[in-house]
């Protein structure tokens, strides 16, 4: 960290084997170093570190004053006890964390790996790998730098890698070395090969790699698909060869690693602020006293002389009042105690906690609890206003089931069960031993069509089994396990598989399956692979007879421009097929053959070569082969997959919604999809007055559909002001493409979009790119100064979830990407409801409150001295005693108000759910602002003039039973410690909303531990061991035996504690918030012990119409969404029947009786009335 | 710097893959604590438990006050201003003619008489006013290991006493601005016998500071009875006329622990205080300690005030079970006591007539 690091490189020459060339540029090795410290550094270093922070550097400053002993106010100790205690603590915090890291990267760096050398292999550590090594890695094993990959164990020197770690994609990846590599085959020859890569210097990206190979005099371009990369697996391949090129620090995975951004909390923002203005106000006090320091020198100091003369230095009074000036600066600084950072770490750490230990939290199926994984947002958790949210994997369960299809223009899938009783689930094994147990379906239709030998359903399930990049595993005979680039591709593998069309293994060039119980080894001809431009993937296969024929799937509206003329009826009816399949919320695809002659092939298989071997724009000529060969193809059918919601979804969602959040789903997924899944999990419901769609590919377009959902949401508006409806906002939705989304974002239109997208309740964005996901959340941010939250699981959301104001992960099945991005992560959508609505609002609640008595405490601790100033010629002399003054923070208060700060509660947790408005306060930032700022000062300033003037009024004239006077300084600064300790102990017991024993330990600890600390500083003992530090002696034993002073702190907390007790019960009364209701309501029930009923009461609370009726029934299609009829949700569509029914037996009477199956006969039906397809025609027109 | 968020761990992918031995180990353990489920009271300020709050403390603070203010009315006090301002003040001429130096003290008499007599025991306090006894420079000017009898602290007195810490090379103790500031004025007090026969009325000077201070906190130096030989090779604080082992004959009221010394060294919290100075006791049942009357108070003028606008006063006080008169408690008790009483009708009537939750039972709004 500290080391010289030498010039950038510009370009990166390894030699293999030559360890002496390499070392000439000073590669970094492949040690890996992510701790900070060593046992040397520590202590320079993190002190360093920890003074950066100004807090720090403002005590170390107060320190560095209070050692001139003209300014010195305080004993040194008041401020360094305090301050080492803080940096020790965050030290100790510190040291801990860079031991772990130590530890992991010990672990780490002291991996086995196989490194060729002098031709043999030999064991050698990671961290001990050099650059130019060539080093063996086996199956599973992770790469250890970034490797050029040389040979490998496979066919045609292919290697398969697993990138989860890297990108956070599941699926395999194929990497090959350069054919001149590959055939070195052995350790042998692998020790000779001195080839020197050129390429360029390390970077972070990680899909792109160039350099140059240069060996034997000839040059290979190398490029990302020779790469292994740090961090990946190998899989599937027996052993491979690599040759080091990036090391350690360099690599990828390290370059990628990044700093993470620092993310700061509003409450943190807004306590800064106040901090500064605390600042000022020390300031102006300080000008205050000064000034009146030189007045009563001037005035009375200098007469006074004859008793007190000047400090040395000082001659005047000017000189004399800028010393006051620094010494007030000393004794005032406790308004901003040290102890308040500390204070607030410590609270969100055990807010962190919570949340890692709950257990409602904890996902049984895959055993992950959640994890926050920063401890610094917790209370921003609470003021959420906007969720951001992923679609795949996110909301759905990114579980694919193959649920429908249509063959040749036969749909199956479709079962109508009688009400009441179960679909039964077809049994496959009896008639397939090698089916999935774990697969499901239920319509007996499609298995008999294939057993009776139909050759469409044949061919279809043959496609199925042939086109795909789907890895297989057999580790027992029979016993298959499917490793699949997608889970669409593996739903669809495994459908066919169970309709006895078995994957069984795969080489590079032959593909086998069993067909029907017989065994069939196609010769794989060429891979068309799938990219999102393409959006198909198509196989060329000959078949063991010799007939070559070419399988295409793909999506539906790409395919079917590729269809030959002759099958236009068919593409028709599979055409509805897949509506009506997109319209259940389902993923299609098409499917198509073509058969090819051989000589077709031949020609193909040249231009293909060629394309292959060309060196610029190879892509562009690939994709033009194959463009070129993907047409006039004949067409089988399409597949239907459901994409499984997630558990809770739709409850989650209507709840965080009724809590006045907004969410947004941002998806890759195209328009259809989206919107369906919005339907089903009641983002989208049939209540709303309209569902923007905005689709248009130009700017103007983008521009007039914007246009004209704003004005027809000001107009609603107007209208229902006038027919007073509330909730205008409700009513609307926004679904926007990602194409229309980029015209949207640019500068002129961004902010007519963001306030359009506002108003409605639900935003879809779908086709977004990640970046665009970020950007969505970069515009809300800057244009709402709302708490943004994003979720999503995938590597696609790490740059939303990095860039909203709280990112969450969820840790399910694409990788970890996202989790690692995270701040918080767990397994199921549905618990970010309790993490908002109870943690979150805990946490915000618990820590406005911990601000609020916080500044409070320290404003009635120090401005006591202020009002002192003025009877003790403004010298800067302290109320109490000094001790006092140091434990004040740390010991006598600190712990009743963490306490509360970590336990409190307001409401149960399971009336944070039941009435959601509950966590409305929050996002108005209601509970701590500046006005609240304003009235906690006002509150402890009252208190500081209270404990200060009734002492005063009450002492000045009194005495003790024995005569002596009880106004001398001593008994004075005892007795209003004692009063203070006293006040702020009521207030923090008048604040606490929720006493656990915990509670009642601290505040009652608290008292014991001043009274006994009290006791013995001023104890004999202490004295007469250090008569000069402990001059109170006796202070506390003579006036704690005085009534009188008994009877001024009781009269001084009355008189601080009745006004807060009547604003706070007329509050209480007048304007209860709601959470005062909610606890009322609670008390009240659990006194006369009724627990029924309280949900019937509970909407009452929310002030508006719930979503509650809609969650129970299911029903949420009707009139008003008719325009997205394609879209209707599967659970309606009993109900879409029979209208479309009662349409039809107006327009075409008899033909309504005719079908023999119902419902076969309604869902075609509707296709031909006239009146559906204008309306098809319409959403076409409009998306 | 280096990635901070990299981990090997997670490198390792054990993150990511749920091992099925560990579940149980992962499951967050079901404890009152971590669930949040902690058994707690909640309290909730209800008009049920704060009207009578209000209406309790009303009733507990009146008769404390009443109690205070009756008793506070039942002493007696008396005070006298000396410090000679007026032209016609007997001691203005003491006040005019001042040097710390001065060997003939200046002596002034004052007249004044008493309307209701002092039944108990009587204390005798001087007041100053306008004296910054609790100016930081001032408090802090005092050295108390010295004054508890370190014979090391006696020779080389504190940084704090600076600059009253030496005197020509020689320490001074006790050193300091207090003690060198000292009060010594010296006051007696007549009693004019209607006949006209002067009386002098003795005063006790025993038991006027606080225990402690003269027991624990304040020693003479050495185990030397001889406090002459004690106290050798010190000197004595600028302004006072004798050394501090001269300061009464008692050898139990003599240098560190002579009680006038420790009485001036508590320093005061305010700038306007009082000291005990003299204590009257009762002499028997049948006589009141000072009968009314008239009286003269001699006062031996030696303290200089009048450079800082100072005064100073005599205040001949009884003493009841709470210290002197003090009307202030008693009133504050009463008024508090009102308000809170009044503050408690009026919150009664204002939950009576807006009061949204009277029976909240029920939903409210």
């Amino acid at each position: 960290m500290f080391k010289d690091s030498p010039p950038p490189e510009e370009e990166r020459r390894v030699r293999a084997n030559d360890r002496e060339y390499n070392e000439k540029f000073q590669y970094a090795s492949n040690c890996i170093m992510t701790s900070k410290y060593n046992v040397v550094t520590f202590l320079p270093v993190n002190l360093f570190e920890q003074f950066q922070e100004v807090a720090n550097t403002y005590f170390l400053f107060l320190l560095i004053l209070q050692l001139i002993p003209q300014i010195s106010s305080l004993s040194w100790f008041t401020t360094i006890v305090p301050l080492v205690l803080v940096l020790s603590i965050t030290a100790v915090k510190d040291a801990t964390d860079d031991y772990f890291r130590h530890k992991s990267d010990n672990q780490v760096n002291n991996r086995q790996s196989q490194v060729v050398i002098h031709g043999s292999l030999q064991k050698e550590k990671w961290m001990n790998v050099r650059v130019g090594d060539i080093i063996k890695l086996e199956n599973n094993q992770f790469v250890a730098a970034d490797l050029l990959l040389l040979s490998s164990s496979e066919p045609h020197s292919l290697c398969y890698i697993e990138t989860a770690e890297l990108d956070g994609e599941t699926n395999m990846k194929v990497r090959q070395s350069l054919s001149v590599t590959a055939e070195l085959g052995d350790p042998n020859n692998l020790a000779s090969f001195n080839g020197e890569v050129v390429c360029e210097p390390p970077n972070n990206k990680l899909d792109r790699f160039c350099g140059l190979l240069y060996w034997r005099e000839c040059k290979y371009p190398l490029n990302n698909q020779n790469m292994l990369l740090r961090g990946c697996v190998l899989r599937n391949t027996e052993y491979c060869y690599g040759l080091v090129i990036f090391a350690g620090p360099d690599t990828k995975l390290m370059q990628n690693c990044g700093r993470t951004k620092f993310k700061r909390t509003s409450i943190d923002r807004l306590m800064n602020t106040l901090v500064l203005w605390i600042f000022c106000f020390l300031v102006c006090m300080g000008m205050i006293l000064a000034v009146g320091n030189a007045v009563w020198e001037s005035e009375v100091g200098s007469l006074f002389q004859s008793f007190l003369d000047w400090d040395l230095p000082v001659d005047n009074f000017l000189f004399s009042a800028f010393l006051s000036f620094w010494s007030y600066v000393i004794i005032l600084n406790t308004v901003v105690p040290i102890s308040l950072y500390v204070s607030v770490e410590v609270i969100r750490l055990g807010h962190s906690y919570f949340i890692n230990w709950d257990r409602k939290m904890f996902c049984t199926q895959c055993s992950t609890a959640a994890e926050a994984r920063t401890t610094t947002l917790n209370e921003e958790l609470g003021q959420v206003e906007y969720i951001f949210s992923d679609k795949t994997g996110t909301l759905t369960q990114n579980i694919m089931s193959f649920n429908k299809c249509s063959i040749n223009g036969q749909a199956y899938g479709e079962v109508i069960n009688p009400p009441g009783t179960q679909p039964q689930r077809l049994d496959f094994l009896s008639f397939n031993p090698l089916a999935d147990p774990d697969f499901c379906f239920y319509d007996n239709a499609l298995l008999e069509s294939v057993k009776l030998g139909d050759p469409h359903s044949q061919e279809f399930f043959r496609l199925l089994s042939l086109c795909h990049t789907v890895m297989s595993e057999e580790k027992k005979e029979g016993e298959l396990v499917y490793k699949a680039q997608s889970p669409d591709e593996g739903a669809l593998v495994t459908a066919a598989r169970n309709f006895g069309f078995v994957f069984r293994s795969r080489t590079p060039g032959t593909v086998t399956v069993t067909e029907l119980g017989r065994s069939v080894t196609y010769t794989l001809l060429a891979i068309l692979d799938f990219n999102n431009i393409r959006k198909r993937m198509s196989v060329i296969v000959r078949n063991p007879e010799g007939r070559i024929r070419l399988y295409c799937k793909g999506a539906d509206t790409l395919l079917f421009e590729r269809l030959h003329p002759s099958n236009h009826h068919l593409m028709n009816i599979t055409t509805d097929h897949l509506n009506e399949c997109a319209g259940d919320g389902l993923r299609t695809l098409a499917l198509a053959y073509r058969d090819l002659s051989e000589e077709q092939w031949e020609e193909w298989s040249e231009s293909h070569r060629l394309a292959d071997r060309s060196t610029d724009c190879r892509e562009d000529r690939l994709a033009a082969t194959y463009e070129h060969i993907e047409q006039d193809m004949m067409l089988l059918g399409a597949t239907a997959i459901e994409d499984k919601l997630q558990e809770g979804v739709p409850e989650t969602i209507a709840i965080l919604s009724l809590a006045n959040i907004k969410i947004w789903v941002l998806t890759g997924d195209k328009q259809e999809t989206a919107v369906n899944i919005g339907y089903s999990c009641k983002m989208l419901t049939d209540d709303m007055t309209e569902v923007f769609i905005i689709s248009g590919y130009t700017v103007q377009s983008v521009r007039e559909e914007l246009r004209w959902a704003d004005i027809t949401l000001v107009t609603s508006v107007e209208l229902s002001l006038f027919i007073l409806l509330y909730s205008i906002s409700g009513e609307f939705a926004l679904v926007i493409n990602g194409h229309s989304l980029a015209h949207a974002l640019e500068a002129d239109m961004e902010g007519e979009f963001v306030s359009t997208a506002c108003a409605c309740r639900a935003v879809i964005c779908c086709r977004v790119t990640p970046l665009q996901k970020a950007l969505v959340v970069e515009v809300i941010k800057k244009h709402k100064k709302a708490v943004t939250l994003a979720i999503g699981d995938g590597a696609n959301d790490v740059s939303m979830i990095k860039t909203a104001h709280i990112g969450v992960g969820i840790s399910g099945q694409e990788g970890i990407q996202a989790v690692l991005a995270s701040d918080y992560s767990f397994s199921q959508f549905r618990f970010l409801q309790r993490l908002l609505l109870v943690h979150g609002r805990w946490s915000y609640l618990r820590m406005c409150r911990f601000l609020c008595y916080f500044f409070y405490k320290n404003f009635a601790f120090t401005m006591v001295h202020f009002w002192f100033g003025f009877f003790c010629g403004f010298s800067a002399q302290t109320v109490y005693d000094q001790y006092f003054i140091t434990l004040y923070n740390i010991v006598y208060t600190s712990l009743p108000v963490l306490a509360m700060g970590i336990f409190d509660q307001d409401v149960p947790e399971q009336r944070s759910l039941e009435y959601p408005k509950l966590y409305e306060p929050g996002q108005l930032n209601l509970l701590f602002n500046k006005r609240e700022f304003f009235i906690c000062i006002a509150q402890g300033i009252y208190t500081s003039i209270v404990l200060f003037f009734v002492p005063y009024a009450v002492l000045s004239q009194a005495s003790q039973g024995t005569g002596e006077p009880l106004a001398d300084y001593q008994t004075f600064a005892v007795t209003t410690a004692t009063a203070l300790v006293i006040v702020v102990s009521v207030q923090i017991a008048l604040d606490t909303g929720y006493w656990t024993a915990i509670n009642h330990f601290f505040v009652w600890g608290s008292l014991g531990t001043f009274f006994s600390i009290m006791l013995a500083m001023h104890s004999e003992s202490l004295f007469s061991i250090f008569p000069k530090q402990f001059h109170f002696v006796g202070s506390s034993q003579s006036t704690l035996v005085q009534p009188l002073v008994w009877l001024t702190i009781a009269l001084a907390t009355v008189i601080c504690i009745v006004p807060v007790l009547a604003f706070r019960f007329l509050k209480l009364d007048l304007k209860p918030q709601l959470s005062d209701t909610v606890r009322h309501t609670q008390l009240v029930r659990g006194r006369l012990g009724m627990r029924g009923g309280s949900r019937r009461s509970g909407y009452a609370f929310a002030h508006q119409e719930g979503f509650g009726e809609l969650i129970t029934s299911g029903k949420n299609m009707r009139l008003s969404s008719l325009a997205l009829a394609n879209f209707a949700s599967r659970h309606s569509s009993s109900w879409i029947d029979t209208l479309r029914k009662k349409k039809h037996s107006t327009t075409h009477p008899p033909q309504s009786a005719s079908g023999e199956k119902p419902m076969r006969e309604t869902r075609q039906t509707p296709h031909c009335g006239p009146d559906m397809s204008m309306m098809f025609t319409v959403c076409r027109y409009m998306s | 710097m280096m990635a901070s968020s990299y981990n090997a761990k997670e490198e390792d992918g054990h993150v990511a893959v749920p091992v099925g031995g560990t579940i149980k180990n992962k499951k967050p353990d079901n404890t009152a604590f971590k669930q949040q489920r902690l058994p707690a009271w909640q309290p909730i300020l209800t008009a049920g438990t704060v009207l009578p709050a209000f209406f309790v403390i009303g009733l507990i603070f009146i008769p404390i006050g009443i109690g205070l203010y009756v008793t506070s009315n039942n002493i007696r006090e008396f005070e006298i201003d000396y410090t000679g301002t007026d032209i016609d003040d007997p001691c203005f001429n003491c006040s005019q003619s001042f040097s710390w130096n001065n060997t003939r003290p200046c002596t002034c008499a004052l007249d004044f008489s008493l309307d209701h007599p002092f039944e108990s025991n009587v204390f005798m306090y001087y007041g100053l006013s306008n004296f910054y006894q609790n100016h930081r420079r001032y408090v802090k000017s005092r050295d108390d290991s010295q004054l508890n009898g370190d014979i090391n602290s006696l020779k080389n007195p504190s940084k704090e006493c600076e600059p009253y810490a030496r005197n020509e090379k020689a320490p001074i103790a006790p050193c300091g601005a207090i003690a060198n500031s000292m009060f010594n004025d010296t006051l007696d007090l007549y009693y004019v016998h209607p006949n006209g026969t002067r009386i002098q009325i003795p005063l006790s000077k025993k038991d006027i500071a606080w225990w402690t201070d003269k027991h624990v906190k304040f020693r003479n130096p050495g185990n030397n009875p001889n406090l002459t030989a004690a106290f050798q090779g010190t000197s004595k604080p600028i302004n006072w006329r004798r050394p501090v082992y001269e300061l009464d004959t008692d050898e139990e009221n003599n240098g560190f622990i002579n009680e006038d010394f420790i009485v001036w060294m508590r320093t005061a919290a305010l700038p306007t205080f009082r000291k005990l100075y003299r204590i009257i006791q009762k002499k028997n049942n049948m006589t009141p300690t000072l009968p009314r009357g008239n009286y003269t108070l001699e006062v031996s003028y030696n303290y200089p005030v009048r450079s800082f606008e100072g005064r100073k006063r005599v205040i001949l006080s009884t003493i009841s079970w709470m210290g002197g008169k003090n009307p202030f408690l008693g009133i504050a008790y009463i008024t508090v006591g009102s308000v809170c009483f009044f503050l408690g009708v009026v919150l009664l009537i204002i939950h009576h007539k807006y009061g949204s939750r009277n029976n909240s039972a029920d939903i409210p709004n």
